[in-house]
């Protein structure tokens, strides 16, 4: 197919408005929902949505949470989410919800609006460089400036976001565009000119790692988000490569669900708030096995202490995450389930026995490791007694266990960002991909909410739940009106300690308990906010409440606000301090772990500087 | 395998040939400033008018695990087609133009002519006071050319950034 065909081909008569073409682009890619809210740049894109029945708008209410719903759509789907905001400020507002699916790699289309093309440049109403503003926040972006090529660029669009390693992408659509009659042409069956990705790994690498880990005395095996990306495939077959071998596996915050997290096998999440076990088996190791992780600062610590005896294989379907923290002597470029089929079929072919004895005493001091039992921590269950946030989580856990068990509705946990976020992580417990819908890279707050909107949408009949701390809530506080109107029984959990916990918890470790401007003044009354927004609000002060309300949530069809007052002084450990290495970690005080002149031991004043 | 702790920092001649269209340098220029890479010289021009094609060549410097992020980096934008670190890859010719104009009488102005006229400058425009060189070679060539004319009168100098390409049958 040529451009030329496609300009040549359909007469004009039975040419369609831009945003017609647009609409039946996005239904031949597969595009079911967008999430969007409309403004003078895209009412005649809105306008053709009034006049079709294939593809659904949610309208939120604030073009952040649009990009966050349709994260938690492509998360927890495995389709490209996609997003419909308006020019100027509302693609501005869209900036941090792109930034967030870059550093995650959630594959994405977000639409923007634009000024017509003769106004473009001239600092019209609601104009603003979009390309140029989101060029960092993408994976890449386009501003269509000639009706023929809207077609085209809306299927590139899908085909790099999904490509390689995904990410979002942006497409700047004019009005007059939007208005102009434009061709349609087909998906194109010719590969893209410029962009292929290798998906297929090098068979000398693998054989190369192969001869590593048969070799392997202490081996680990380290997955990340890219194994979810690469879908259930991906899962599966990490899980048989895992099993084959009989290796420890410990998973990225990104990752979990990849492997099953009640599996022996599994150590449990690694880095800043890894466990124990996990971030000392990553140092003590021989053989690192890398599936789709980054080596990010949040896992390896302190750089030239990471891993330090490890020779180090990594799987990454892009070439730029090899080597750019972290050295590695076996690169694998390739998708995640096609490394991973190959690794399992290399393995077996192989004719060199595993290090098996070897392999045994080192689960030998894993087990001593386990035992340390990090994630300890002591509940009272007197009357009135003070919720632990951790045995909240814990609780949350079990009772969607039973009730997964007794109605058959699946899970699925969004977080906000903080202190929740990694006890979250810690304490629910993930045993399939896709479930677990979290902002790591970025960090976002108010990523949560949205975040469950969007997989509610994607699956009606789930549980959908948002582990949320009082402060990062109210980021994106406004979509209860979004849950409201289209009656989205999402369950909002949130772990209330009245302080921005992860920067308190910072403040009392490195900055001598100083809390400046972490404590929560004036907070809403979230039961009322509840009602005001047309949902339930319910509340636990005690641990004897915990469980009712933990079940009234569960089994209640509406929207739930549950607000669990929890203590206040509670620390999330094992920590890793910034600028430490990972046998240097804080256990905590269930350990006996204390501060030594107002501030972690461990902790160094490099350390301080960094995030 | 590269050696993450070494700390030799190398200067490096990346070629990437990219889809003529638009933003595209803006997209090559934000890496290097996103990511904190040093630009010592860049040039951009279409090569294959024909198929839409640029060629953007990027001096820049690093150490050689930085210079291998570069090249990933640059390889993984969606219309870069080919990338190249020809200081790496094989033998290669790098070439800048520079346009010195120098303003002076005398014995000066003498003395600039005589030196343009060892360096293989081409006398381009000259007035009774000054004149303006056209000289082509390597970076390193075109510095000790202007370093020369600096107390002869040096008044301006317009350079175009380093053009590469490797030798022999060997292409992007």
């Amino acid at each position: 197919m040529t451009q030329t065909d496609t300009l040549q081909a359909p007469p004009s008569t039975t040419l369609e408005s831009g945003a017609e073409v647009l609409l039946r682009a996005l239904k031949d890619q597969g595009v079911e929902v967008i999430f969007g809210y409309p403004g003078g740049a895209v009412l005649p894109i809105y306008d053709a949505i009034f006049q079709q029945n294939a593809i659904r708008h949610i309208l939120v209410r604030h073009e952040q949470a649009a990009v966050h719903a349709a994260e938690g759509y492509a998360r927890s789907t495995g389709k490209v989410g996609c997003v419909l905001v308006t020019s100027g400020p509302g693609a501005t507002n869209a900036v941090t919800g792109l930034v967030d699916a870059l550093m995650d790699s959630i594959p994405l289309v977000c639409l923007t609006g634009q000024v017509p093309t003769h106004l473009i440049g001239n600092d019209a109403f609601q104009e603003a460089d979009t390309t140029g503003i989101t060029r960092p926040a993408t994976k890449h972006n386009y501003l269509v400036k000639k009706s023929e090529d809207l077609a085209r660029v809306v299927h590139e669009a899908f085909y790099v976001a999904r490509s390689g390693r995904p990410g979002p992408v942006v497409i700047d659509l004019p009005k007059d565009i939007l208005i102009n009659k434009a061709p349609y042409s087909e998906k194109p069956e010719t590969p893209h000119r410029s962009y292929r990705p290798q998906t297929a790994p090098d068979a000398a690498q693998i054989s190369r790692a192969i001869a590593l880990l048969k070799a392997a005395k202490r081996p680990v095996i380290y997955s990340g988000g890219g194994v979810i990306n690469a879908g259930d495939a991906a899962s599966a077959a990490l899980t048989k490569f895992v099993r084959k071998t009989g290796f420890p596996i410990t998973s990225t915050l990104m990752g979990l669900g990849a492997y099953p997290s009640n599996d022996p096998l599994f150590l449990g999440m690694l880095g800043m708030h890894g466990t124990y076990e996990a971030n000392m088996a990553m140092h003590g190791c021989d053989v690192m096995l890398n599936v789709g992780a980054r080596f990010d600062d949040r896992v390896t610590g302190r750089l030239n202490a990471f891993s330090p005896d490890s020779r180090k294989i990594h799987i990454d379907i892009d070439p730029s995450s090899i080597n750019k923290n972290v050295a590695v002597e076996v690169p694998i470029i390739a998708d995640a389930a096609y490394a991973l089929e190959a690794l399992c079929d290399a393995w077996d072919a192989d004719p060199a026995p595993p290090q098996t004895a070897d392999v045994a005493s080192w689960w030998a001091t894993i087990e001593g490791w386990k035992a340390v039992n990090c994630l300890k921590f002591t509940q009272t269950q007197a009357k009135g007694g003070i919720i632990k946030p951790q045995y909240a989580i814990q609780r949350l856990y079990d009772l969607t266990q039973e009730h997964e068990a007794k109605t058959g509705q699946q899970t699925y946990i969004s977080t906000e960002v903080g202190q929740h976020q990694m006890w979250a992580a810690q304490y629910f417990r993930f045993d399939k991909p896709n479930r677990w819908m979290t902002s790591g890279g970025l960090g976002t707050m108010g990523y949560g909410l949205p975040a469950a909107m969007g997989a509610q949408i994607a699956h009606p009949e789930a549980m959908c739940i948002d582990v949320a701390g009082e402060a990062s809530i109210l980021m994106n506080i406004q979509e209860m009106a979004t849950l409201a109107q289209y009656r989205l029984p999402v369950k909002v959990f949130i772990l209330n300690n009245q302080y921005m916990g992860m920067v308190r918890q910072w403040q009392e470790l490195l900055h001598g308990s100083r809390y400046s401007e972490s404590y929560s003044e004036a907070l809403p009354d979230f039961v009322k906010l509840a009602d005001a927004f047309h949902g339930v609000g319910m509340r636990a002060t005690c641990v004897d409440e915990l469980d009712d309300v933990i079940r009234a949530m569960l089994t209640n069809p509406r929207a739930v606000i549950a607000d669990i007052c929890v203590d206040q002084k509670e620390n999330c450990y094992p920590m890793i301090p910034s600028g430490a290495a990972h046998n240097d970690m804080i256990l905590g005080p269930e350990h006996g772990t204390a501060l030594q002149d107002g501030r972690a031991a461990g902790l160094t004043d490099e350390g301080l500087v960094l995030v | 395998m590269i050696d993450p702790k070494d700390p030799t920092v190398r200067s490096a001649t990346i070629s990437c040939l990219v889809e003529n269209e638009a933003g595209v340098l803006a997209r090559v220029i934000g890496l290097f400033s996103g990511r904190g890479y040093n630009i010592d010289s860049l040039t951009v021009a279409p090569v294959e008018g024909d198929r839409g094609r640029s060629r953007i060549n990027v001096v820049t410097s690093g150490t050689p695990m930085v210079i291998e992020q570069i090249k990933a980096q640059l390889d993984r934008l969606v219309p870069v087609h080919r990338v190249s670190d020809l200081t790496q890859d094989g033998p290669h010719i790098a070439r800048e133009m520079a346009l010195v104009k120098v303003v002076g009488s005398g014995n000066s102005r003498a003395e600039a002519l005589r030196l343009a006229d060892a360096f293989r400058a081409r006398v381009v425009d000259a007035t009774i006071d000054s004149f303006v060189f056209e000289m082509t070679g390597q970076t390193e060539k075109l510095d000790a050319f202007v370093d020369l004319m600096r107390p002869l009168g040096l008044a301006e100098v317009s350079r175009t950034g380093v053009a590469a390409i490797a030798r022999g049958t060997r292409i992007l």
